[in-house]
């Protein structure tokens, strides 16, 4: 996984609440074995039509907004299934923070096996963030490290996040070998179990 | 010290260690895999020449991208070649990695959420995942079953654990006795309409309550695994008799002695009685109406006589978002829900896809016609239900009706297989999701019970299935 730490970055707005994974990538795209190559279909809905030609006015295409990595969304963004795909197009179109009031709990989680920094602010700070994304091309900054985010204006904000998330995302950890450290605490359980619940053992 | 919910017995019997910030190591039970979300994590493992750590917790099916016909002939023959390659790369995976595997065709194959109750693997008290999101349908043995991610399924695959932060508790208390025609699917639409799609995040929820009592494992596997759209991590409904009852006997159910065992071992999974929730609800269902979407998000629900909304009663953001709404359904602002005439319907997915669905609907389409401009398809949750349904002759009364008998699978549910709606199509549907492009690219998905669906099928309009005793 690749290290957070600070983004200074364009920051575009996406201004839909209860974006959903479909939206963020629609179940044709799903259909992959690999983890690579999904940007072309973040958003496939919102940027393209049927006949697959390019859809006009989508932010993420607008020449203002290109190499955005930040964006903001509105509430309850990544609502829906399960699928990684979604943080994984996102980071493969070049996004790596996202911004809304609140996001569903399964999407929270895969943002950060990925570092993609998921961040919740009250709705007026969101409101304002996305007020100054609209005005275009300017830089925004993201600092993991203070846990802050910093419009073009100067305004800053602070954002919430549990200090274990931060330290693995700071760092890039892998979480499997980390949690591979305690297999001895693992067999150790197994052992207990296999003891209190045998039929979990003899049958499958 | 208050005394512990349902959630904090599993949670504390399943924690292997706990770090200094507050995550857990969790060990896990099960884990069901299917061919969407685990190439990546395999292939993962693969690169870290990480072995599978419990293959024996292990059970994979294919279900998400098989097509609802012509099963027998084996993955080789399936038309789609990206769909193809992601069944031949799980068949692959499974048999490297010895994990026992149910594929296309076996009868004993369908949707993950129906095939783990179904084949007894799904007991009471344990912990269960799938890269999934509808795993919470589990809950309803009083297991905490949860969606993950895919780098949660190679997490999983390699230690047999998750690494997680506790989630809050959350109590909804459903009380009364429905009315005839409203049951499980109404009570979660209800709910979600009430606390909305993000009412419960961060929270576990158990049900309580008399009217879940009552509840058969079918409808309390509806509710829990409509549980996700409220935006919980996951649903409970404690284990009582009518649990064992269904466990009983299945193939992977523990038999003799070690039955009796396990069973007094469930017998624990119930909240303490001063257990303390960190919210609690509660929905008086007696006088609940069957519930329908009318919208591009499960909160979206409207009673069946009543009225979509109007933007013009709204302020604005929320007018704008209900606009869009109306827009992308083809609706009126205000206009009966009743009156929306449907295209298709589509009677699966594992939210009512089991024998007691299929068994309602077929009551409604019994001696009846699917309306002229109708296709209505019915695709059983697994091999067993579809064979179950057809002793019972029910897949007589539906080709007699005029509905389309499928092979399992999760289908239009998702339209990754060729089973979708076309652009502007309204469709009856008994799955979990509404959201635009859903069930195929333009797509307008009204969701409701299975005895609704086949109500809206006969009425070629969405129907109120108490009109059809
Ligand atoms: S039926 Fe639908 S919701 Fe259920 S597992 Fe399949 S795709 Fe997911």
């Amino acid at each position: 996984m690749t290290p957070f730490t600070r983004l200074d970055a364009k920051a575009a707005p996406l201004d839909v609440a209860n974006v959903d994974t479909d939206q963020i990538i629609p179940k044709q795209f799903l259909k992959t074995v690999d983890r690579e190559g999904l940007a072309r279909g973040l958003f496939y809905d919102m940027r393209f039509e049927v006949d697959g030609s390019p859809r006009a006015g989508f932010v993420l295409d607008d020449p203002a907004f290109k190499g955005a990595q930040v964006l903001i969304a509105g509430d309850n963004f990544g609502c829906g299934s399960s699928r990684e795909h979604a943080p994984w197009a996102l980071l493969d179109f070049g996004i790596r923070c996202v911004i809304s009031t609140s996001f569903a709990d399964i999407f929270y989680n895969n943002c950060f096996q990925n570092g993609l920094l998921p961040i919740a602010l009250p709705r007026d700070q969101v409101r304002a963030l996305m007020g100054e994304a609209k005005g275009g091309n300017h830089v925004f900054s993201v600092d993991l490290e203070t846990q802050t985010v910093t419009a073009p204006s100067g305004q800053t904000f602070h954002f919430d996040i549990d200090p274990g998330r931060k330290e693995k995302m700071l760092g890039g950890l892998d979480a499997i070998g980390e949690t591979l450290q305690a297999a001895d605490d693992i067999s150790a359980y197994e052992a207990r179990r296999a003891l209190d619940q045998p039929w979990l053992e003899a049958a499958r | 010290m208050s005394g512990k919910t349902l959630y904090d017995k599993i949670w504390d019997a399943h924690v292997v260690s706990t770090d200094a910030n507050g995550e857990s190591i969790l060990y896990i039970d099960l884990h069901l895999i299917h061919e969407v979300t685990t190439p990546q994590a395999f292939a993962g493992l693969r690169a870290a020449h990480r072995p599978v750590r419990r293959p024996d917790r292990t059970l994979a099916v294919a279900d998400h991208n098989t097509p609802t016909e012509g099963q027998a002939l084996g993955v080789g023959a399936v038309a789609d070649e990206e769909a193809r390659a992601q069944l031949q790369a799980l068949e692959r995976n499974v048999k490297a990695n010895g994990i026992e595997f149910l594929p296309m065709g076996d009868p004993r194959n369908g949707i993950v959420h129906v095939v783990g109750p179904e084949q007894g693997r799904t007991q009471p008290g344990m912990t269960i995942v799938c890269g999934d999101s509808h795993t919470s349908t589990h809950g309803a043995f009083g297991s905490l079953a949860q969606g993950i991610g895919t780098s949660e399924v190679e997490h999983v695959l390699a230690t047999q654990t998750l690494r997680q932060m506790k989630s809050k508790n959350m109590r909804v208390a459903f009380t009364g006795t429905p009315a005839p025609g409203v049951g499980a699917k109404d009570f979660a639409l209800a709910l979600i309409g009430r606390i909305g799609t993000s009412g419960g995040t961060g929270h576990v929820i158990e049900y309580t309550g008399e009217a879940i009592r009552a509840l058969s494992m079918e409808g309390r596997m509806t509710l829990c695994n409509l549980t996700i759209e409220a935006g919980a991590r996951a649903g409970l409904v404690a284990p009582d008799e009518t649990t064992f009852a269904y466990v009983m006997g299945r193939p992977s159910a523990p038999k003799g002695a070690a039955w009796d065992m396990a069973v007094s071992h469930w017998k624990t999974f119930v909240s303490d009685p001063d257990a303390r929730f960190d919210s609690e609800i509660t929905v008086d269902v007696s006088a609940l109406p069957p519930t329908v979407t009318w919208g591009t998000s499960p909160e979206d629900v409207v009673a069946i006589d009543g009225r979509v909304p109007d933007p013009a009663d709204f302020a604005e953001e929320k007018a704008t978002a209900i606009q869009r709404a109306l827009d992308y359904m083809g609706l009126t602002p205000g206009q009966r829900i009743d009156e929306a005439r449907v295209d298709r319907v589509f009677i699966g997915s594992c939210t009512n896809s089991r024998i007691e669905d299929l068994r309602a609907a077929a009551a409604v389409a019994a001696g009846r016609k699917v309306a002229a401009h109708v296709s209505a398809m019915i695709v059983p949750g697994s091999g067993l239900v579809k064979e179950q349904a057809e002793s019972e002759g029910l897949d007589v009364i539906f080709r007699e009706a005029g509905f389309d008998w499928r092979e399992p699978g999760c289908s239009m549910c998702l339209g990754m297989n060729p089973d979708r709606l076309a652009p502007g199509e309204r469709c009856a549907s008994t799955s979990n999701r509404n959201f635009e492009g859903r069930q195929g690219r333009g797509g307008r998905t009204h969701l409701m019970s299975p005895a609704m669906a086949a109500a809206a099928a006969i009425a070629g309009r969405i129907a109120d299935v108490r009109e059809f005793g």
